[in-house]
């Protein structure tokens, strides 16, 4: 590790031989016949859990499986947020500790994950929405992470470019922000968990579709792949859009519904404002990235989808409200847009732990929020894997859950993206 | 903008239309005698079905009547659109 670590060295070296030599940041080895735990889904969530296995946890022979290239699924396609304003304690233990590794990241994984902690603002347009600001910020305060709610003044001078006019059709009265909150690059997350769980011994297989399970006295005891077959006792599932599909093949099923959730970017501009900023309201969302665009989302699209794009509508309507907030934007030109599977349970909180097939651990259900999640998720994922029972954290989001009543309601308690 | 053939009114947008569960799915018949794991599996159960699976679907912004369509979800693709069975082709709950 310490001869690939990233230095002011390194850079001065690669730069006398014309930035030809720079070693590749991952192997690309041929999958082993068999490994003692195998990770299936090769994004944010899937390749943490391949680090913190070999890392924290010393199983030493570790698989992660991708379909396709790392990062290609959901941890490319969200829109980089990052937070812990949770109302339930359970959600917010989870994301609190999610944060916090992220604050570390870059340090930890030697490699720069653009962190900028400009704040989260959830706008309030009338006493409906500052009556339940009040309540959130109490009980996001009460589970001890920061939280306050501020004026439109403060608001003005944080986020200069915002209608606060009394004439908006939604006027803007104040705010709820989590100074903490903020954007992580989201690839830059996806490639140093992959070259630190590489540096660490594990096995990074792309373009290796898992298309069936092999099952011995009721447990797991290899994975049918497209390029061959692996023998494991030990599967971490977390494929997102395509946990009910993976879930079918293991012999169980899953309450989730997918539907597709899409985000765009403006041209760049100057930089304007830091904070992300988002209205339950009117279903927008938009954050301004280090290159100067504009990243921005809203709600999930109506149809179950796994489609990977989505409806012009939904898109007509988020840029209907940012241009309402910020009619300063309506001449930007919006450069891409795309969408991701997302993958919602009932009560739109995770579900982390055993699966009903024994071996089976899985790392689904988180939504329209798992990239905020990433580090967390790939910690206690990797938990369960070596320990063989869930984490403190994890276990209030069981699967028996649904059949026990034991709901962890962030689908009542949160506003429309989280 | 996907066309949803509603049985009773044609096609119309899909904005006009709310997804429901897989059409397959059965109510339990006395939920008071039936285990957990049985009411739990109708209440949270499995929402997803297979690709090309049969959805219920409402036309909920129109005349408010359920049907059943087989739409796939990785193409979007609907081939089927067909009342619910029943004396008057579920026009009455």
């Amino acid at each position: 590790m310490a001869s690939r670590a990233y230095s002011i060295r390194s850079l001065l070296r690669n730069a006398w031989s014309f930035q030809e030599e720079w070693e590749r940041a991952w192997r690309s080895p041929e999958p082993a016949s068999d490994y003692d735990a195998v990770i299936v889904g090769g994004g944010g969530h899937g390749l943490a859990a391949g680090y913190y296995l070999a890392r924290e946890f010393g199983v030493r022979r570790v698989a992660v499986l991708e379909r396709s290239w790392i990062g290609s699924g959901n941890s490319g396609r969200n829109t980089q947020v990052v937070r812990s304003n949770y109302y339930y304690p359970e959600s917010a233990a989870l994301y609190e500790f999610s944060l916090v590794l992220f604050e570390r990241l870059t340090r930890e994984l030697g490699f720069n994950v653009m962190l900028r902690q400009g704040g989260h603002v959830r706008l309030i347009h009338d006493p409906h929405d500052l009556e339940v600001a009040r309540a959130s910020c109490n009980a996001i305060r009460l589970n001890g992470i920061d939280a306050r709610i501020i004026g439109r003044e403060e608001l003005g001078r944080l986020v200069p470019c915002l209608d606060l006019s009394p004439r908006c059709r939604f006027p803007v009265r104040g705010g709820l922000i989590q100074e903490r909150g903020g954007i992580a690059r989201h690839d830059a997350v996806v490639w140093a968990y992959a070259r630190a769980a590489d540096a660490a011994g594990v096995d990074i297989v792309q373009d290796c579709q898992v298309q069936g399970f092999r099952r011995d006295g009721g447990g797991i005891c290899a994975v049918e792949t497209s390029r061959g077959l692996i023998r494991t006792a030990r599967v971490g599932l977390c494929v997102a859009g395509n946990s009910s599909t993976l879930a079918g093949l293991a012999g169980f099923r899953l309450p989730i519904v997918n539907s597709a959730l899409q985000a765009m970017v403006s041209e760049p501009v100057k930089p304007l404002f830091d904070p992300v900023v988002s209205s339950g309201r009117i279903h927008v969302y938009v954050s301004q990235s280090d290159r100067g665009e504009l990243v921005i989302g809203g709600g999930t699209d109506h149809l179950p989808s796994q489609a990977q794009r989505g409806d012009f509508r939904i898109t007509a309507e988020v840029v209907e409200a940012l241009v309402e907030l910020f009619p300063v934007f309506s001449r930007l030109r919006l450069m891409r847009q795309w969408a991701g599977t997302v993958d919602i349970t009932p009560d739109r909180s995770p579900i982390l732990g055993a699966a009903p097939t024994r071996g089976i651990v899985l790392d689904c259900g988180w939504g329209t929020g798992g990239y905020k999640a990433t580090p967390a998720a790939g910690y206690l994922l990797a938990h369960h894997l070596a320990t063989g029972r869930p984490h403190d954290l994890a276990a209030p989001f069981a699967l028996s859950r649904f059949r026990e009543g034991r709901m962890v309601d962030e689908s009542a308690a949160a506003g429309v993206s989280h | 903008m996907l066309l949803i053939p509603c049985p009773w009114c044609g096609p119309r947008g899909h904005e006009e239309f709310t997804f429901g569960d897989a059409a397959d799915k059965r109510r339990p018949a006395q939920p008071q005698r039936c285990d957990d794991d049985t009411w739990a599996e109708f209440l949270y159960g499995p929402q997803n079905p297979p690709a090309g699976g049969r959805y219920l679907v409402c036309h909920s912004l129109a005349c408010g009547l359920w049907f059943a369509v087989d739409f796939d979800t990785s193409s979007h693709e609907l081939t089927d659109s067909r009342p619910l069975g029943g004396r008057d082709g579920g026009r009455t709950a």
